[in-house]
């Protein structure tokens, strides 16, 4: 369980963050959504401590993540980040076994029960063959599934993930986070894709121009009169056996006006 | 590639058995090679000495074996008393100037990196320098040698990072600029120092500082000094290796696998600088062994800087000694600085590096 109260962040004179609380449930999956420019990465930085909030705190299964140990840290929270290491010379199998140093000694090195962990983490993202591949010589996705394993070989409490989608094509997007809900551990994602959070989170938090727009159950949170005045787009919701979809139309009339007065011109 | 980690079976799923026996094969045969190495280095020179020789008379004197001495007095004067400490001090030079560029290029993230090109061998003159003209201690002696050595090195490589770092990243030309910039300027006070103190053509002479030299070496303080320094270091980076792979990654990446990175950077910043004020106030300053050492050893094991420490250590130790058999006897009689010796080597191969980075757009 993660619980951020009242969390801020500037960056030079701008509040991205301004005192905001939010709390991942253990065993649930928690969604930050929001347009772009809301600080959704800002907060999930907050949340693992990459930026420490001048104000408020943040509690990770109840214990202040600022009096954490890094490496105690690094075995309660697993983040995959969006800083890929593109440039790295390591093998495949190389990094993934690096998700296994926060459990190892200073003197100790891998043994075979860390190998069968970060190989059989290497197989649930579907890269089992890629092992002795130079990470660098990965495509975008690949890389990115590398990266989701690295995290899960981590073995953490907690997965927080920015972005994971990125770079995959449709069906990754779908097995990356269908694997996160797997997991059953305390989850927290930042997504862009309205309808990846409806189908696999557990909660949302909503943030607009104003800080925290709404925060509740995915149901409670993808209602299109929440939505619309937050993305600026018209939102139709569609349930279909039982599963939320949601549909996207302009509706600001002038754009449409400016589209036609252009292609007329 | 992954023929071979199929071929390694199940007991080895991600091939890392398999790698860690070639590792083991590495270091043990260029511990080998170390050992002949020292052996046909020490024999070499103006009167040469046998291999077979010189092991006996090393022998003898470490654990007084093989009794019978076959060996006349002076060629046993010139192995223990002159080339022998030279020949060791060659050994240390190379390892940790090998070592201290594998450290710093995972700091900065840039293959580029190398004590004498981002200017901390400068810093580290200068402050030696420094010393000299002060007369700073002379019951010190080479003590105060070293430490001013350290100073001028840590003062050089935090000048040279607050120039380089923009916005939190390193660039490869900011760094290489800042580490010419800073160089340049350090060695023109240390070569003034010198002048300064009227001791421009005495043991340490600009020549001395600008190129390297293991001249100087003998059975004293400073050999002993250096032995432990670097032995720390390789060690400390070798069982850091994990870390230090986190680190190349990234400082995002390193704070979320449990290690901070400022800190990190900070203690690997003091231990480079100190291994530097070590080997420069006994050998001058020897460049590009740190630059193209860590790339030979990236190519015999790979990037994980658990098996490239203890192997860059080997290869650089093994370089540097032959460099400066290679400045005894070009000329010889007459010696050439060791550092033009590993420039000739090492420039084109900086060459080599920066038209890649070119090509990658890096």
């Amino acid at each position: 369980m993660i619980e951020a109260t009242g969390v801020s962040w500037h960056y030079g004179a701008n509040p991205v963050i301004d005192g905001v609380s939010v709390t991942a449930r253990p065993g649930r999956v928690l969604g930050l959504i929001g347009p772009n420019g809301t600080g959704k990465t800002t907060l999930l930085r907050l949340l693992y401590g990459a930026l420490r909030s001048p104000h408020g705190r943040v509690l990770v299964d109840g214990d202040a993540l600022s009096s954490l140990p890094a490496r105690e840290a690094a075995r309660r929270l697993a983040v995959v980040v969006q800083e890929t290491g593109g440039e790295t010379a390591l093998t495949v199998a190389e990094l993934v076994l690096l998700g296994r140093g926060p459990h190892l000694s200073t003197f100790q090195r891998t043994g075979p029960a860390d190998h069968e962990i970060a190989a059989r983490c290497l197989t649930r993202v579907g890269a089992a063959h890629l092992g002795a591949r130079a990470f660098a010589s990965l495509s975008g996705g690949e890389r990115q599934r590398v990266l989701i394993a690295r995290a899960l070989a981590q073995q953490a409490t907690h997965l927080l993930l920015d972005e994971p989608t990125n770079h995959l094509d449709i069906r990754y997007q779908h097995e990356v986070l269908h694997l996160v809900r797997d997991l059953g551990t305390c989850s927290v994602v930042v997504l862009h894709d309205l309808n990846l959070a409806a189908r696999y989170c557990d909660d949302l938090v909503l943030l607009g121009r104003h800080g925290v727009a709404a925060a509740g159950t995915t149901d409670e949170v993808l209602d299109p009169a929440v939505l619309e005045p937050v993305y600026g787009i018209g939102i139709r919701r569609l349930e279909l056996d039982g599963a939320i979809h949601l549909l996207f139309h302009p509706i600001d009339q002038s754009i449409d006006r400016r589209i036609d007065e252009r292609s007329a011109a | 590639m992954t023929a071979t980690a199929l071929s390694t079976g199940r007991d080895d799923l991600l091939g890392v058995a398999a790698q860690r026996r070639l590792t083991g094969l590495w270091l043990l045969a260029l511990t080998v090679g170390l050992v002949l190495t020292g052996l046909v280095a020490v024999g070499t020179g103006a009167i040469g000495i046998a291999p077979a020789t010189v092991a006996r008379i090393i022998g003898y004197h470490l654990v007084g074996l093989p009794g019978e001495v076959t060996w006349t007095p002076p060629q046993e004067a010139i192995v223990w008393q002159v080339r022998l400490p030279r020949v060791l001090l060659g050994m240390l030079v190379g390892a940790g100037l090998a070592v201290c560029g594998v450290a710093l290029q995972a700091m900065v993230r840039n293959v580029l990196a190398d004590p004498y090109l981002l200017g901390i061998n400068s810093g580290a003159s200068s402050g030696a320098a420094a010393a000299i003209l002060f007369g700073a201690g002379a019951g010190f002696g080479q003590y105060a040698l070293s430490t001013s050595a350290f100073l001028g090195a840590l003062a050089a490589a935090l000048l040279v990072f607050l120039i380089a770092r923009s916005g939190g990243r390193v660039t490869s030309i900011r760094l290489l600029l800042a580490g010419v910039a800073v160089g340049y300027a350090l060695y023109a006070t240390t070569s003034f120092l010198i002048f300064a103190s009227g001791s421009a053509e005495g043991s340490r002479s600009v020549m001395f500082w600008l190129l390297g030299s293991l001249g100087l070496a003998r059975w004293d303080a400073l050999l002993l000094v250096a032995a432990l320094v670097l032995g720390g270091t390789i060690i400390y980076l070798t069982v850091a290796g994990r870390r230090l792979d986190v680190l190349a990654i990234g400082d995002e990446t390193a704070q979320t696998l449990g290690v901070s990175p400022d800190r990190f950077r900070m203690r690997l910043l003091v231990l480079v600088s100190l291994s530097v004020g070590v080997l420069v106030s006994a050998a001058g300053s020897i460049g590009f062994v740190g630059l193209v050492v860590p790339h030979l050893a990236r190519r015999l094991v790979g990037a994980p800087h658990v098996r490239v420490v203890p192997v860059a250590a080997l290869l650089g130790a093994i370089l540097l000694v032959w460099a400066d058999v290679v400045a005894r006897v070009l000329l010889a009689p007459q010696e050439i600085p060791i550092g033009i010796i590993t420039a000739l080597l090492g420039a084109p191969f900086l060459l080599v590096l920066i038209r890649r980075l070119h090509a990658t757009g890096a």
